[in-house]
């Protein structure tokens, strides 16, 4: 598998995102520098985590607008896999390539914490090799991961199978007490309608090493590569 | 010349949170009377133009694309003073 890691400036995760997909998965990885425009054909594009333009107006406000961002729109229409992690997924809901917006958390502190997600749905590329309900621990450090949207793109997000994993409780449960910034319908983590567009707040590049004290997050790498 | 000044505060129907903290903490400090607070942004933008119906479209085409994400957020063009028609 060829990857991309694209790199704004204020990236922050884009080396462990570029050490996971090369040395856990096994890909081909490059990096692919916001300015860039012609994107060499991949398989799979990774928005990582960070403060991309130091999160000035919104968080991805600015980043949507970089040149880079124009490959990945190209990509994504084409069916090919994109995965938005922590600020990534905030660009993503900036570009218009996921529905929705991000709020500060409710209690309005950054939130640096190891929490469980839900696998919701397996019929994704990126979730492919992990079943329904099955619970993954991973690391999240991020201000504003309140998901909101309209609540006729959650119905819409709920009827066509598109939340990829909500927080929960290590067993499965979910309940407020397992929500860590107030998301609704606790949403860790959506698809857009093509399903090859997933956005979520927690690291799975974090986390996929026993040494990382985590390697579920490999799961996630194995279901791209299979 | 046209200098247009501009409030963007989260839409009625989002919970604003820190609109909620800093309510509490005026009952914290004993100023009782404020029933809701709404934070906002505030952005003054001078627009190279002396045509007004020009810079109003100026302005509303340059929040609906960047200042204001219409899912959470709504804006007001509070004024837009200046010399011109």
């Amino acid at each position: 598998m060829k990857a991309a890691v694209v790199v704004f400036p204020g990236s922050n995760c884009d080396e462990d995102c570029f050490h996971a997909l090369r040395d856990v998965a096994g890909a081909e990885v490059r990096y692919f520098w916001h300015k860039e425009k012609n994107l060499p054909k991949c398989d799979l594009l990774v928005l990582p985590g960070g403060f991309s333009y130091g999160d000035y107006l919104r968080t991805g406000a600015i980043a949507r607008f970089a040149p880079a961002m124009e490959a990945v729109a190209r990509h994504a229409r084409e069916g090919r896999p994109v995965i938005g992690i922590c600020n990534g997924f905030q660009i993503l809901l900036e570009a218009g390539l996921l529905p929705g917006a991000m709020l500060r958390n409710q209690s309005l502190s950054f939130i640096c914490d190891h929490v469980f997600l839900r696998t919701e749905t397996a019929k994704s590329p990126f979730t492919n090799r992990l079943e329904k309900g099955r619970v993954l621990g991973l690391p999240i450090a991020h201000g504003e991961g309140n998901y909101f949207c309209s609540p006729d793109t959650l119905r819409r997000l709920q009827d066509e199978d598109r939340i990829a994993f909500r927080y929960s409780s290590t067993d499965g449960r979910l309940g407020d007490e397992f929500n860590p910034n107030g998301s609704v319908d606790h949403i860790a983590g959506i698809l857009n309608e093509g399903r090859n567009v997933l956005g979520l707040m927690p690291h799975p590049e974090r986390a996929g090493e026993s040494v990382l004290g985590s390697e579920d997050g490999k799961k996630i790498w194995e279901s791209l590569m299979a | 010349m046209f200098k247009a000044k501009i409030n963007v505060t989260l839409k009625e129907s989002v919970l604003d949170p820190q609109g909620k903290t800093i309510l509490n903490a005026l009952g914290t400090l004993g100023i009782n009377g404020v029933k809701d607070v709404r934070v906002g942004k505030y952005f003054v933008l001078n627009l190279d133009t002396s045509n007004r119906a020009q810079a109003e479209e100026h302005v509303r085409k340059i929040c609906d694309k960047l200042l204001v994400n219409p899912v959470i957020e709504k804006y007001e063009l509070i004024s837009l003073e200046g010399e011109g028609r």
